[in-house]
């Protein structure tokens, strides 16, 4: 049984999104996510200024038990990426909600967080599969 | 439904993951596999090997049967106690298994075959053993437990008893001793010291949780996988399998071609692939980021321009290494340079023989 914050959003590919304080969503992986792929070897982030689009792959999480593609939740501009895990991409594994963050996204549309899930939701799908 | 081992139940306390692996419930790590990995390289881990096949052959045909069935020769054992690793081969010369052979006696050897191929084996030992005066026993109720890394020994021998550790003194790689109820061997499958402890089932556990009080860590099939290929060992069924000889499989000096009449299954077959030429299996290294991985294609130019294409039988992230090592299946005359196609790119990577690892350090 896995932890899932009540005030994250998510998406159904397994990514959770923050709100912050300026307006912008720090995005990352569910701790299920995590538990799926197993030890974390490799995260490729995008690059800041980069624009991503909701729904589109933006980001690559290599596990020793593959490679998974990471969908940005919300489109937007890249302000801030998680430099911490090109040196300990274990982090995703120890605190993915936490310090395990892989990117922060100015968004250009802000309502597209309502069409993504509560906990409640999110459990769901975890549930489903 | 999936078999069980004995020591299941000490998997569970201790946390682990369980999947299915060939028809058994087996832990693959017990929280990380990195670090699991690291504990064989650095201390010392272990492994529950009990899904494995203990198959005894005796009677006074065993050593003629063995020549005949094994690619390898135990003829060359001559010591009780020495183990010699091989293929047993079908008559196209292709791998049906490989395995390790202990000589205990003239008229009674130790076979240890792998859990995924152990019906298969069983049926063609035993079809084979018809024409020899020969007895095949399988061992059901024995369990295995392999203890591994450069504190393994020291560990262990807190945990064996006197007669036990003066069993093992000064016993050499690649040999093995029954002292009390114990079969211990210094075998293994991860390129460091220790031991792969062949132990009654209803002893099994005591002894887990004996290795787990002197401070050996439990270690499931996620880190057993990256330890071998970081060692540059066979795993059968991606390295190799029956449609694969053993020149193309890195095996080729496991094949005992002297003396000259000894008719093993396979040899006219494989004398003739070795005239023909094969293919090789090569090690691969790749230190940018990614991993190389199982079924990725391999290509390569040869000295007249004329592109090959192979393909990686076993790839991982190595945790000792810090960046991906791969095997690969490859045509004849490869160079020490190639391109692997991943994630629709290609990246170049460095050819080398396929060890790379060994005791702690880099082996290349």
């Amino acid at each position: 049984m896995s932890n899932i914050p009540a005030d994250l959003k998510y998406a159904s590919s397994h990514e959770w999104i923050r709100l912050e304080t300026d307006g912008s969503y720090t995005v990352g992986i569910t701790e299920h996510a995590q538990e799926l792929l197993g030890d974390m070897v490799f995260v490729e982030l995008p690059e800041v200024g980069d624009t991503v689009t909701a729904g589109e792959d933006c980001a690559v999480a290599e596990s020793v038990k593959a490679a998974s593609d990471i969908y940005a939740p919300i489109s937007g501009e890249v302000i801030a990426i998680n430099e911490a895990l090109e040196d300990s991409p274990e982090l995703v594994n120890s605190d993915a909600f936490g310090d395990g963050w892989f990117f922060r996204v100015m968004p250009s549309d802000a309502s597209e967080a309502d069409g993504l899930l509560d906990a409640e939701g999110y459990q769901e799908v975890i549930d489903e599969e | 439904m999936a078999s069980k081992t004995v020591l299941f139940s000490k998997h569970l306390e201790s946390n682990a993951k369980m999947v299915d692996f060939h028809g058994w419930e087996m832990p693959i790590n017990y929280g990380s596999q990195i670090e699991e990995h690291h504990a064989v390289r650095q201390d010392a881990g272990m492994f529950d090997v009990s899904h494995m096949t203990v198959v005894d052959v005796t009677g006074t045909d065993a050593c003629a049967f063995l020549r005949k069935l094994l690619a390898n020769d135990v003829a060359k054992l001559t010591v009780p106690g020495k183990a010699l690793y091989g293929g047993m081969l079908d008559e196209n010369a292709g791998i049906i298994d490989d395995l390790i052979t202990y000589y205990l006696t003239d008229t009674h050897y130790r076979v240890v075959v792998n859990s995924a191929t152990r019906e298969k084996d069983l049926a063609w030992i035993n079809k084979q053993a018809a024409a020899f005066d020969v007895s095949i026993t399988e061992r059901p109720e024995l369990a295995m437990i392999a203890v591994q890394g450069p504190n393994a020994k020291a560990k262990a021998a807190k945990v064996f008893n006197a007669e036990q550790n003066a069993a093992i003194e000064g016993m050499k790689p690649f040999f093995g001793v029954q002292s009390g109820s114990l079969f211990i061997a210094t075998t293994g499958y991860t390129g460091e010291a220790g031991y792969e402890i062949i132990v009654p089932e209803d002893e099994a556990q005591a002894l887990w949780q004996a290795l787990l009080d002197v401070e050996v860590r439990p270690c499931g099939l996620g880190a057993r996988d990256t330890l071998r290929l970081e060692a540059g060992m066979n795993l059968y069924g991606l390295d190799m399998d029956e449609s694969i000889n053993p020149l193309a499989a890195n095996m080729g000096w496991t094949v005992a071609w002297e003396p000259s009449d000894r008719d093993f299954i396979g040899r006219a077959a494989l004398t003739q692939l070795k005239a023909a030429g094969t293919d090789k299996l090569v090690g691969l290294v790749m230190e940018e980021k990614g991993v190389l991985r199982h079924d990725m294609p391999v290509f390569f130019t040869d000295e007249n321009g004329v592109e090959h294409q192979g393909a990686i039988t076993s790839g991982t992230f190595s945790p000792t290494l810090g960046y991906s090592i791969a095997m690969a299946r490859v045509p004849n005359g490869i160079g020490t340079v190639a391109e692997v196609e991943m994630r629709k790119k290609r990246v170049a990577v460095k050819v080398i023989a396929p060890s790379f690892v060994r005791n702690g350090k880099q082996a290349f």
